[in-house]
């Protein structure tokens, strides 16, 4: 095993960071990483928190945070913002609500950029999550970038999904509620400091209410993180979710789902490698197109050509 | 796709300018770099601690208070204490000119005071990023 490896199950940071870094960057060290850590994975609570820009995620995030600490438990966090698709910079603005956490012996944190890919993570997310789970930690946060219509990757990675929301969406709870709502395991009206919080909460509970074919009705709550109010009963929801996971089996359930797409996904992404690589040899691609626009051939035999020359 | 360099922009000391250091965010995010910003009033242990967590390849500071012969040095010193002083550490904001060689003898590499372009910045952070 690996100095860093070792370092890394120990809980050191710097080792965790290195490896994250690792993760992000290279796909051969990610592999080796992944597969010395695998036993070590999967005992961390992971909540994913998601909901629309500004909603107070991060704030929310720290709070909840500073009351697990205060019980002993340590925990990660990863907060991620999106990457410009224009200079693929980002700026990772997420800690600046979470100033008090950095220096917290038993948090971790760290900002990712989407990189270009969609669905509220970035393709790191994933493993990063498993090197916290190596590391010891008790709970593992995930913020996504800002909810808006087809980030709802988190359901993939984590095991409790925390959907915030602010008083006033109104008409944009009618606009996200396709395919969002429905990955809520939680829902928590934040900044019930302002006007409207109750109305917000008796929309979304009704909204809830129409969908019939839930295993679970998703408790609705109200919170001011701003002022660190409604935390306690925040937490212990996920505490609730948690049991509920373990007792009906659906934790299992939901990470054998999600292993499996895991690995159709690895599986597709080297299936694309071969098949890029051969039709791209010798130009072959090029000329198959060309006769196709010339109309000498068509895109479904070329396909069935190139199917046949790749199993030899 | 190649490894973006991650940048840590971080406000150390008491004051509340923060032009400056979010310009300069935007600039190196615009150059394709990954910017951590951390806000206002960092104390030199919070900026070694998310550096550390973040994992950047460099530091850059922004201070216009007029503390900066005690809290840039001192940032460089508790990188050197975790074994982290192959992060490139700098800085920018109102930094009088005799201050500098000071500054630069303690393992600031390079001060950017006003008027310096963020042209200039992106090309130093390009040329001098020691691990990346
Ligand atoms: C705007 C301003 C303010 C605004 C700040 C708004 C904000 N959110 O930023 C307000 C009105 C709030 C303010 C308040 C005060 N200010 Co004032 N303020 C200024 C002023 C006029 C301009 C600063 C500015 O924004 N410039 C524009 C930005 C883009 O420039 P910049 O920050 O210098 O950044 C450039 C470079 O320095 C460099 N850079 C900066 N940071 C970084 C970081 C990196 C990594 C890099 C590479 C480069 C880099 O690149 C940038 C582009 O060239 C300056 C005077 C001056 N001309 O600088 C005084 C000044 C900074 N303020 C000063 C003072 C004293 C104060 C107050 C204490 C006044 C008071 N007595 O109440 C308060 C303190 C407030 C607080 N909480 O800290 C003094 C500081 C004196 C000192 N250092 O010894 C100055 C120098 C005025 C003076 N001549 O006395 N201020
Ligand atoms: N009034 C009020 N404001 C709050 C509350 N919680 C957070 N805010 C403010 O809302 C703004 C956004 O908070 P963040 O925590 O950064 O929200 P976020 O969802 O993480 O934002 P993004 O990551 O940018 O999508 C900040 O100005 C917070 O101070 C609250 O309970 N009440
Ligand atoms: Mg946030």
């Amino acid at each position: 095993m690996s100095e860093l490896i070792e370092k890394l199950l120990a809980g050191d940071k710097r080792a965790v960071a290195r490896a994250i870094t690792a993760i992000e960057n290279y796909e051969d060290e990610t592999e080796a990483i992944i597969k010395e850590i695998h036993k070590y994975t999967g005992n961390a609570h992971v909540i994913g928190i998601t909901g629309p820009p500004g909603a107070g995620k991060s704030t929310l995030t720290d709070k909840i945070v500073k009351n697990l600490i205060a019980k002993g438990k340590k925990v990660g966090i990863i907060a991620v913002d999106p990457t410009s698709p224009y200079s693929g910079g980002s700026i990772l603005g997420d800690r600046i609500r979470m100033q008090d956490l950095a220096l917290e012996p038993n948090v971790f944190i760290r900002s990712m950029g989407t990189r270009g890919y969609l669905g509220g993570l970035s393709k790191a997310t994933h493993n990063a999550v498993k090197v916290l789970d190596a590391s010891g930690v008790d709970y593992i946060f995930i913020e996504t970038v800002g909810v808006g219509q087809s980030e709802v990757d988190i359901v993939k990675t984590a095991d409790t999904v925390l959907m915030v929301m602010v008083p006033g969406l109104g008409d944009d709870i009618q606009s996200i509620k396709a395919g969002v709502m429905e990955i809520g395991d939680i829902f928590v009206v934040n900044k019930a400091d302002l006007f409207g919080a109750p109305r917000t909460a008796t929309e979304i509970n009704m909204m809830l209410d129409l969908n019939q074919n839930m295993k679970r009705r998703p408790p609705v709550l109200l919170a001011t993180a701003g002022k660190n109010e409604g935390i306690d009963e925040l937490v212990d929801e996920l505490e609730k979710h948690r049991e509920y996971l373990n007792e009906t089996g659906e934790l299992t359930e939901r990470r054998l789902n999600n292993t499996r797409m895991e690995v159709i996904e690895l599986i597709e992404s080297e299936l694309r490698k071969i098949v890029i690589n051969h039709t791209e040899e010798e130009g072959r691609m090029k000329k198959c197109v060309e006769d196709i626009l010339a109309k000498s051939t068509d895109i479904y035999t070329v396909r069935d050509e190139f199917l046949k020359s790749i199993r030899g | 796709m190649e490894k973006p360099i991650r940048v840590l922009v971080a406000k150390p000391g008491l004051d509340g300018h923060d032009r400056g250091a979010k310009l300069i965010a935007r600039a190196l995010r615009d150059a394709g770099m990954e910017v951590i910003y951390t806000g206002l009033r960092q104390s030199p242990e919070q900026i070694v601690a998310a550096a550390i967590q973040e994992d950047v390849d460099v530091i850059g500071m922004s201070i216009l208070s007029g503390a900066h012969n005690h809290l840039l040095p001192k940032v460089v010193e508790l990188l050197k204490a975790q074994g982290a002083d192959d992060i490139l550490v700098f800085g920018g904001g109102v930094i009088p000119e005799d201050d500098i060689p000071g500054l630069k003898a303690q393992g600031i590499a390079e001060v950017f005071t006003p008027g310096t372009t963020t042209t200039e910045t992106i090309e130093f952070i390009k040329n001098n990023v020691k691990r990346h």
